[in-house]
């Protein structure tokens, strides 16, 4: 069943992954993303990562698209026009993406241990339990480092919103 | 038994109870906004009206379905089937009452118990947007986008307070999964008074459980959040160039959130299916003497008809209404249907709260609704959750 899961999932990012690109609408474009969002969700839950995958479907799929469909819609962008392309591009692209594929898959197969669960240093499992204890004993400098970074990117984003009124 | 066809029963009987609650439920909001106006409501399909969603969904399916020139034809389409699936989906964690057994079969009454549940509905709540906003934009028209603009910057906003209102109850239940939520609200305190988490030490849920229901209301655009389609400035917002099964789509979605967030509020606030106060009080005999007192009623007002056509019909509603407070008094069948009680009973008072605000309340005005938003209910929030956390480390 497992694989089965995995497999069409899987199958379905990578497909909305090439949709974000070839989609010549913006909006369909979003849409796509959020399709990749929700795939990955669940093979992060299929990883046991249940806590990270909620929080990729509220954060990811439920916030921070809407902020981007919200912008699309009151911009009102419209059709992009294609063009052309450069001719290497044409003659190279299929060529160099499969090489880097391939490249990008043998470093992964060869890095990484097949693990069943999540790891990250000496972390493991997904549950949201272990998550916030790991987050508020282990890596609790990180932690905090990183909210205070966030807090100073609002911070700046009020200023700049407040220039931009005077 | 089977998982699977267990799983399946229990589905389907979830997705009918569920089918017939959103159909009724707006008979009860029209018949309960019109005595609010000192009006009937519906009341000339079937007796008192009782027939008339059954009319209203045979109206529906048989208007012609118009799609509008100049929208785009994919996303008009899926906006309706995303808003209702994703609007139906939160009610499989929901948990309706204990492990029960029934002819060699124990089973929860619950469709499926994440350890995530609370977080689960947070997430598939978050996503309901974009049946609006999809909607609204591929209409391809004015008012609908306006609509579906005010819905997103409304759900976003009032998010973040409802995050934190659930957060605080956490903190008090120590899990995230609803039906272990609910057993942690099965004390009594000094034996009667019940340890829901609107009531529970050290902390009161009281504040979270206010700021929960304001944010629900803006969350399922009920009014006096209803901005997104406010008729008076909006034609009907998001929905407005909609017909047909695909209105009715919106139409049901909108209920049937309406009816996921009361779940929520009465699993995360009013203890669940658990009872207003110990059965060795005699809480096992308050159904049967509730539906025995409505029966009453009902009976009298049969055998004083203030209309001539309620002579038969009062008198049918008041021996219906005896014959269940009777089944109630079953020894054999109290263990399913008491906690199914307590649970819709408490679900119905939030729901009848909903309809009597929307009879009450005028509308807010758009500044209005974000600057409440923003800085008050979330910064009450936060000031809420902090004042739990510190009461749960002391305590």
């Amino acid at each position: 069943m497992e694989p089965v899961i995995f497999l069409v999932f899987a199958v379905f990012a990578v497909v909305c992954g090439i949709l974000v690109v070839t989609q010549t609408h913006p909006i369909s474009s979003a849409l796509s993303l959020i399709g990749v969002m929700g795939s990955l969700a669940v093979i992060y839950l299929m990883l046991g990562a249940q806590f990270i995958a909620a929080a990729q479907v509220i954060v990811y799929a439920g916030s921070i698209m809407v902020l981007f469909i919200f912008v699309i819609m009151l911009l009102n962008e419209g059709q992009e026009r294609k063009t052309r392309g450069s001719r290497i591009a044409r003659l190279l692209g299929a060529p160099l993406l499969m090489a880097l594929l391939g490249i990008v898959s043998y470093v992964i197969y060869r890095a990484f241990p097949p693990a069943l669960n999540v790891q990250f240093g000496r972390f493991t499992g997904g549950t949201a339990e272990a998550l916030g204890k790991a987050l508020f004993t282990t890596y609790l400098w990180p932690f905090e480092i990183t909210s205070v970074l966030v807090l100073i990117a609002i911070v700046g984003a009020v200023v700049l919103g407040y220039k931009e009124l005077d | 038994m089977n998982f699977y066809l267990l799983a399946i029963i229990k589905a389907a009987v979830v997705l009918g109870v569920l089918m017939v609650s959103l159909l009724y439920i707006q008979l009860v909001e029209r018949k309960v906004i019109a005595h609010i106006q000192v009006r009937l409501g519906p009341y000339r399909v079937g007796p008192h009206g009782l027939l008339q969603p059954i009319a209203d969904t045979i109206k529906l399916l048989t208007k012609e379905d118009l799609l509008p020139p100049g929208v785009h034809r994919f996303y008009y389409i899926l906006a309706p089937f995303l808003a209702i699936t994703l609007s139906l989906i939160s009610i499989s964690v929901i948990p309706f009452g204990p492990e029960i057994s029934a002819a060699g079969v124990s089973t929860y009454m619950q469709l499926t118990d994440l350890n995530i549940g609370v977080i689960f509905v947070l997430a598939i709540s978050s996503l309901t947007v974009y049946g609006v906003v999809l909607a609204g934009w591929s209409s391809n028209s004015k008012y609908p986008l306006l609509g579906a603009l005010r819905s997103s910057a409304q759900m976003i906003g009032y998010e973040l307070p409802l995050g934190m209102a659930v957060a605080s109850v956490l903190l008090l239940s120590n899990s995230l999964s609803l039906r272990a939520i609910v057993n942690g609200q099965s004390r009594f305190y000094g034996g009667f008074f019940p340890a829901w988490n609107l009531f529970r030490g050290p902390f009161p849920q009281v504040f979270s459980f206010l700021i929960f229901l304001v944010a629900v209301f803006a969350e399922t655009n009920r009014v006096p959040f209803d901005l997104p389609e406010a008729e008076s400035e909006l034609v009907a917002g998001f929905h407005t160039e909609y017909s047909s099964m695909k209105f009715a789509g919106f139409f049901m979605a909108e209920y049937a959130n309406m009816i996921t967030v009361t779940c929520m509020a009465t699993t995360l606030f009013l203890g669940g299916w658990l009872p207003l106060w110990p059965a060795r009080y005699g809480s096992n005999y308050l159904p049967a003497a509730v539906f025995a007192f409505f029966g009453a009623i009902a009976l009298y007002h049969g055998f004083h008809p203030a209309h001539d056509r309620d002579r038969w019909s009062l008198k049918a509603f008041g021996l219906i209404l005896w014959a269940i407070a009777a089944v109630f008094l079953i020894p054999a069948v109290q263990a399913i249907l008491l906690p199914l009680f307590w649970f819709l009973a408490k679900t119905g008072i939030l729901l009848l709260t909903f309809i009597w605000v929307r009879g009450t309340l005028p509308r807010f005005r758009y500044d209005q609704l974000m600057r409440f938003a923003w800085s008050f209910l979330f910064p009450a929030a936060v000031v809420n959750l902090l004042i739990t956390g510190l009461a749960v480390a002391l305590v």
